[in-house]
């Protein structure tokens, strides 16, 4: 099931892959696993939407892979080094080096668009540092930077509960970027914006995987927007995998399989994307 | 991008400087009160060995020949009784002023009264409230109800206040469309859809008045365990005593804290 | 049928009034509560206050006196609370369940705390009046206690309310616990926590005078020198100054929650 990809004007990367995910299983108490052998590998700089009705595992699978969730069983292993036996100093080391974007922002709401982006530094600090706030003028200056990239000079130090959805989550991109990953998780990144800032967003995130080089798993609710934007799609349903390819090669068959009976509203709905 | 290598300067925000005086103000009166108070030359040391080795009789070894388990339980339900008098001389007092006070059922001037007078209520130390009425009362029961129920006023009035103001100004707009006069409004209305806030604030007021009830028969020589717990340990020095007396206090305490905390929960839920 | 609604209604009103007057009747036999003179003294107690309980210049001369008890008082409210706030944040960390090790520390704290707060007050001070005998180390001490229980509960309500959002994204950027602490939970909670070490200022300055009257000390003890011997223009001299005292710090506390929170 393993299709590589291959765009025009970007490398095929040789040796070991980034992230390798093998038959990961993780069941909560009783029923059904939330994720049921999962299996399938991302490259550098590889942009990876994940797709499915709502409760098929995304958002687990994702916490899984930098053990905000602890899997069951199964391996995950990042830069060639396994996940699950890393101690807890090491798991720090490798969350920093992997960032994360949630649905609803996670941003300490009272402090400022500034301080909130340093927070992405948090995780190479040490403990008295980090817990005092200290941040070198280095890392401010890199903070600034980037929170100019993503268009928010103006609000360098607006609390962030005054602002938009769109300029949260922008916040929240910036906050990743900081930790300077290799990889981002991102949660339903889009799933609480209107369709502008969505768009936005999504471009946004397509720029800094290409131009920095950083790989991205998306958790998507919109099939159209996983076309448009990714390199690769993952299809899961009930904890299992069930496609994994471009975005060409998902054909209606393929959504119907990925999403049972939700299907037919979502088929129109890339019918109508592809007619544009 | 070489106009963002100067970082721009921080604007300073109001509130954290206000957090941050407060705190440093709160943290230098303390010192400044634990170096200059005056702590009546006690050793210390001896002090905490002497409370320690009192805390372990009254913790390890209730007991006591005066005061039986039974009569002991009989003094808390008269504190008990204490804290529902208060309580409900205070509700109903509450209830009017409650309506008076609320800015959706009465003209601005009448609600800044109300408040203000409330406030000044509260102000007063309710053990202060419950001897300045023993003048005329006597030192006793009668004088500790009285007292109490000021707080216990004060206290509801704020609460009623805003339970009314929850209420939808429209609902109100309807039934004076329909020509409904103020007192139908209020019965019809206002009192029915807050009704099971006010019980709830009212039961979280019985759970303070039982503490008050507490204090004030240590204090005031209103009967109940308080005035047990006042003469154990300032008359007869009977440690063994204090120990069953705190012991059942704690436990109807924690039960009203528990069936409070529930209260608590219907208010947060609704609001 | 409609019919039906008003007649549980009617019936569901009746029970709620008829177990209020009965419970009122048991309280007033068992309390030996005198409800004609509770109603009469009301009236006598305001017509003796506006014959006798104001200040004449004999109590004025004595200001200076009860402003210094006062300030006492007052200092020693604030010291309390504030120490116990210090010691009530350290535990709320331990027991909040957005902050806490293991769920046997939050049990434990949670259980703590409730001790600490349920042991009235002026059983605190009976307690520590033994050993402490006669001095504001006992009246700190006991209110220190209660204030440490409330605070402790309080906080916690407070951490565990505010949301775990910004606690996930620090935890996945890798940072530690005391950063995690430091940068998303205080900067998040410390509002709201500073709201209620003020309300417990309020609270203990006016239990002060409770705890002064039983230890001997402090503003309380002045009260009631003056009270026992008939001094009343100088007891309501200090019941005014308390009440400026309270309202002033109210009002500092209100004008500080408006820009805080």
């Amino acid at each position: 099931m393993t299709q590589v990809s291959q765009f025009p004007g970007r490398p095929l990367l040789s040796g070991r892959p980034l992230l390798e995910v093998s038959q990961l299983v993780k069941r909560y108490d009783a029923g059904k696993p939330a994720l049921d052998g999962i299996s399938f590998s991302i490259r550098k700089g590889e942009f990876v939407s994940v797709i499915g009705p709502s409760g098929a595992g995304k958002s687990t699978l994702l916490r899984c892979i930098n053990r905000m969730i602890e899997a069951t069983s199964g391996e995950v292993s990042f830069e060639g080094a396994s996940v699950g036996l890393l101690d807890r100093k090491n798991l720090k080391r490798l969350r920093s080096k992997i960032g994360m974007i949630f649905q609803h922002y996670n941003l300490v709401e009272r402090l400022t668009v500034i301080e909130n982006v340093l927070h992405g530094r948090l995780g190479a600090k040490s403990t008295l540092a980090g817990a005092a706030g200290h941040y070198s003028r280095e890392e401010k200056r890199q903070a600034t930077e980037v929170i100019a990239m993503l268009g928010l000079s103006d609000h360098l130090y607006q609390r962030c509960d005054r602002l938009s959805g769109g300029q949260k989550q922008r916040v929240g991109i910036a906050r990743a970027l900081l930790q300077d990953p290799r990889m981002i998780l991102c949660d339903e990144p889009i799933a609480s914006l209107d369709p502008n800032a969505s768009r936005n967003i999504m471009e946004q995130l397509k720029r800094f995987s290409q131009e920095m080089d950083i790989a991205l798993i998306v958790n998507l609710h919109q099939v159209n927007v996983a076309c448009k934007y990714s390199d690769r799609i993952l299809g899961v349903n009930a904890g299992r995998l069930v496609f994994d390819g471009r975005p060409e090669e998902l054909t209606p068959e393929k959504i119907s399989q990925i999403y049972g009976a939700e299907s037919r509203s979502l088929t129109a709905e890339l019918g109508e994307q592809y007619a544009s | 991008m070489t106009a963002l290598q100067q970082i721009p300067g921080r604007p300073l925000r109001k509130e954290k400087v206000v957090i941050r005086l407060l705190l440093l103000g709160l943290a230098g009166t303390t010192i400044y009160a634990l170096a200059t108070l005056d702590f009546g030359g006690i050793d210390m040391a001896e002090a905490v060995r002497d409370t320690l080795a009192n805390l372990k009789i009254i913790f390890l070894h209730p007991g006591g020949p005066r005061l039986s388990f039974l009569s002991a339980l009989e003094e808390v339900i008269i504190t008990l009784g204490l804290a529902f008098l208060t309580t409900l001389f205070g509700g109903i007092i509450a209830l009017f002023l409650g309506l008076l006070g609320a800015q959706n059922l009465s003209p601005k001037p009448v609600t800044v009264v109300v408040m203000a007078l409330v406030a000044l209520i509260r102000a007063v130390p309710t053990i202060l409230w419950v001897l300045i009425f023993a003048v005329a009362a006597g030192l006793g029961s009668t004088a500790a109800v009285v007292g109490m129920t000021f707080h216990s006023i004060s206290y509801l009035t704020k609460a009623y206040a805003e339970s009314f103001e929850d209420l939808d100004r429209s609902v109100i707009e309807a039934l004076k469309a329909s020509g409904a006069n103020w007192w139908q409004i209020v019965f019809q209305a206002v009192i029915p859809s807050s009704f099971s806030y006010l019980l709830s604030w009212t039961f979280l007021r019985f759970e303070i008045n039982f503490a008050n009830a507490v204090a004030m028969g240590a204090a005031a020589g209103a009967s109940g365990v308080g005035f047990d717990l006042f003469m154990a340990s300032g008359f007869y020095f009977d440690l063994r005593e204090v120990g069953l007396i705190t012991y059942i206090i704690l436990a109807f305490a924690m039960a009203l804290e528990a069936a409070a905390t529930r209260a608590k929960g219907r208010i947060k839920h609704a609001g | 049928m409609p019919a039906d609604i008003f007649v549980r209604r009617f019936n569901n009103g009746l029970v709620f009034f008829l177990s209020v007057a009965a419970l009122t009747a048991g309280s007033i036999l068992i309390t030996q509560y005198d409800v004609v003179a509770g109603f009469t003294s009301i009236a006598k107690a305001f017509a003796w206050g506006a014959r006798n309980f104001y200040p004449d210049h004999h109590a004025m001369a004595r200001l200076p006196e009860i402003l210094r008890k006062l300030w006492q008082t007052v200092l020693m409210s604030i010291a309390a609370t504030t120490v116990a706030a210090i010691f009530a944040a350290f535990m709320a960390m331990l027991g909040s369940r957005t902050t806490r090790f293991n769920a046997l520390s939050s049990i434990l704290v949670r259980g703590l705390a409730s001790v600490f707060r349920n042991i009235p007050l002026v059983a605190w001070a009976m307690i520590l009046m033994l050993a402490f005998s006669q001095s504001l180390v006992t009246g700190y001490l006991a209110l220190f206690f209660g204030s440490f229980g409330f605070l402790t509960r309080a906080f916690i309500e407070t951490v565990d309310e505010a949301s775990l959002d910004a606690v996930e994204a620090l935890r996945a950027t890798g940072a530690g616990y005391f950063a995690i602490i430091f940068q998303a939970v205080l900067p998040s909670c410390l509002p709201q926590m500073v709201s209620w070490l003020l309300f417990m200022i309020d609270t203990n300055i006016r239990d002060a005078t409770l705890v002064g009257l039983l230890t001997g000390t402090g503003i309380g003890f002045t009260f009631d020198l003056y009270y026992k011997s008939f001094h009343f223009h100088e007891a309501s001299l200090v019941v005014i100054m308390i009440v400026i005292t309270i309202i002033v710090i109210e009002m500092f506390s209100n004008y500080v929650r408006r820009i805080i929170l």
